[in-house]
């Protein structure tokens, strides 16, 4: 074990799996020679070569239609895309192509390969840098969503993509990447998809969230505990596949939930969360769940991202109404 | 208008001509030799006419309502045929767009797939282990960054080997072209890029498609060379390819090929061209029919005789017929269908979904 930052827990998974595995090749743009904007792959093409760590053309739809190629070829490709809203340059090729490879040849091809992709608010950035935008592919059937929130759970929950048959986008959180540090195993281990994270057990609401959303929540539930509110809060993971399960029993529990992330509210996967509660916990729930979400707008600019990410504060006050709501 | 600077890199002010070992009327062009023998030279004549046969056959079930849509390769035989010539099916990755069958047939990928997938099952997408093709392409171009992959995994795991990828005029517009001629470039690729002009994408002729004159021009804009190619003359179309799959093969890098051909047909079965093809200018193309051309080379030859001609009619028809009877023999799609291949297991919500709407 040893204390890593998120961004080190990610370098220790990917340098782990290279090692292992001769066929994981990683691509992107800047990830080679600088070692990624955010040193994310810093010193692996210095350690594995610059046939296994690849800087590439400045160019999204290739860099995955590409690491498609590779796949079929017999490599299992982790091409990084800079941030997650330029995964909308590649668009097309992600959900038209990467997410039908086994569909469309009836099960005798497929596609191993994780894109991975940081997003996440309130780091000051120009456009589309923060955007967050895991709903709309987890409307693309066929891919699955992997969000870490925590350093061990990035390590273990990368390894586990990397190794899955399937396309995987693992979205990193920004913020999380040197301000998220806990204990992570040095060595291999996997955490398996469709299991939810149980960070806090409580039994006055149950708080559902994912990702860059994680640290604020636990923020709340912190400060809500210092008010005599006891809050049980779970971390999704993974939104596809989902543990429904998990999360059913999680809100069985208390009866009452607040969904919280840091997408716009309207379709985000909020809603589908919600939707699931609705169908399977309904005669459970005391009050309505409440959803804790950004506007319906586009991710601001820095001057007054503050106001646009979702914080503490605003999660307390949703709390508070779901438990006046008698 | 009068610049600063005189520019030194200038759009061609004439086409080139594009090479040709067959003239139209079946004699070989001065000093020109071919790279095929009689006996690969019938093969691959025996492919095309496999090709046309299956498209009447198709058309005519189509209109059947026994299949559905799907785009004829009608006048397009020898550019298909004679690049499919130059791959080893054993090594060498095919990449399609929706107009190659008959190269798709010579790669092993069976024909009774193909038909099934349409008439609309979802096995038709089955791709039998080794063998070495991607399915159809629906998205224009989308397939090109695909091929470009196959071919830089190739060289990077150090397998022998190209990847060709066909594609149209007018895909080559499309943002993945020219991503992946980039990338192609840049990483040196393996890779074939087999452009069948046929004047046409659906009803927008060629020169709306671009201003420049050679679509094979661009090329040495992504560091490659490009060819141009009489599309209708299997063996000159042969000999380029053969030369890209050399100079891929000794770690040259890619190559840009322009076929110059004609879509005697329709887009596809659900297109009307009588709306915007000029009669006189198919007539002139119909008089290059690459399938006539190669016949009478045949013919001057010596190897095309009656007894040749009704043996290698004989073989397509069986082959064709070979082909359906595969194809009549698969039981209809299940329901079941839809939930299956999505994942390679299936998620909680997929099972979920499943057992409520098939109740088993």
């Amino acid at each position: 074990m040893a204390e890593m930052t998120m961004i080190e827990a990610i370098g220790s998974a990917l340098r782990l799996e290279m090692e292992r595995d001769d066929r994981v090749i990683l691509l992107g743009e800047d990830i080679g020679q600088l070692g990624g904007v955010f040193r994310a792959t810093d010193g692996l093409r210095q350690y594995f070569g610059p046939n296994r760590v690849i800087d590439t053309p400045l160019a999204e739809s290739v860099i995955i239609g590409s690491a498609m190629g590779l796949a079929l070829s017999g490599l299992v490709p982790v091409p990084e895309i800079q941030f997650l809203g330029f995964t909308q340059n590649a668009f097309h090729q992600i959900c038209q192509q990467l997410a039908r490879v086994r569909f469309r040849s009836h099960g005798t091809q497929s596609a191993q390969i994780t894109i991975r992709t940081p997003f996440g608010g309130n780091v000051r950035t120009p456009e589309f840098h923060s955007d967050s935008m895991e709903a709309q592919f987890a409307h693309t059937t066929g891919i699955k969503i992997v969000m870490p929130s925590s350093a061990k759970d990035a390590k273990g929950l990368l390894l586990e993509s990397i190794r899955d048959p399937d396309p995987v986008i693992f979205f990193e959180p920004l913020r999380g990447y040197r301000l998220v540090s806990d204990e992570v195993p040095e060595g291999d281990y996997t955490i398996p998809f469709g299991k939810l994270r149980t960070i806090r057990e409580g039994d006055d609401v149950t708080l559902v969230t994912w990702s860059a959303s994680v640290p604020v929540v636990e923020d709340a539930a912190q400060r809500l505990a210092e008010q005599g509110i006891s809050c049980h809060v779970v971390d999704l993971r993974t939104l596809v596949p989902l543990d429904e399960e998990g999360l059913v029993s999680a809100v069985e529990r208390t009866g009452r939930c607040v969904v919280v992330h840091e997408a716009p509210a309207t379709a985000g996967f909020g809603a589908e969360v919600i939707s699931l509660l609705q169908e399977q916990a309904f005669y459970s729930l005391e009050a309505p769940v409440k959803r804790v979400a950004a506007p319906d707008g586009p991710y601001p600019q820095p001057g007054v991202e503050q106001f646009f990410v979702p914080n503490s504060e605003l999660v307390m006050r949703a709390v508070k109404e779901t438990l006046e709501d008698r | 208008m009068t610049t600063f600077f005189e520019p030194q890199f200038k759009p061609a002010t004439c086409a080139v001509e594009p090479i040709q070992i067959l003239q139209t009327d079946g004699s070989l062009v001065d000093g020109a030799r071919p790279g095929l023998s009689h006996e690969q030279t019938l093969e691959g004549l025996r492919y095309m006419k496999i090709g046309r046969a299956m498209d009447e056959r198709c058309w005519s079930m189509q209109r059947q309502g026994k299949l559905g849509t799907f785009a004829p390769i009608v006048g397009q035989e020898a550019a298909i045929m004679g690049s499919a010539m130059a791959l080893d099916p054993a090594r060498d990755w095919l990449v399609p767009q929706y107009r190659e069958l008959p190269a798709q047939l010579r790669h092993g990928h069976p024909g009774e797939r193909i038909v099934i997938y349409r008439q609309g099952h979802p096995a038709g997408g089955v791709i039998p282990d080794g063998v070495k093709v991607l399915p159809f392409q629906v998205s224009l171009a989308a397939q090109l960054p695909h091929a470009v992959g196959l071919a830089w995994g190739m060289k990077l795991q150090e397998q022998p080997g190209v990847a060709i990828v066909y594609f149209g005029d007018g895909a080559s517009s499309e943002g993945d072209f020219h991503e992946s001629c980039n990338l192609a470039g840049a990483v040196g690729a393996p890779v074939i890029f087999f452009l069948q002009n046929n004047q046409w994408a659906i009803s927008t002729p060629r020169a709306t498609q671009s201003a420049t004159v050679d679509l094979a021009s661009r090329a040495p804009g992504y560091g490659f060379p490009g060819v141009s190619v009489d599309g209708n003359d299997l063996l000159a179309v042969y000999q380029v390819t053969a030369d890209a799959v050399a100079r891929g093969l000794a770690g040259e890098g890619p190559t840009l090929i322009e076929a110059h051909t004609y879509r005697l047909w329709a887009h596809t079965t659900a297109d009307d061209p009588t709306r915007y093809v000029d009669p006189a200018e198919k007539a002139q193309w119909e008089a290059r029919d690459p399938i006539d051309r190669i016949e009478r080379y045949l013919e001057n030859e010596g190897v095309w005789t009656p007894e040749t001609a009704k043996k290698t009619n004989q073989d397509v028809e069986e082959y064709v017929e070979d082909i359906f009877a595969k194809a009549a023999a698969f039981p209809p799609p299940e329901p079941d269908e839809i939930y299956s291949h999505i994942y390679h297991g299936p998620t909680p919500a997929l099972a979920r979904q499943r057992r409520w709407h098939l109740a088993d």
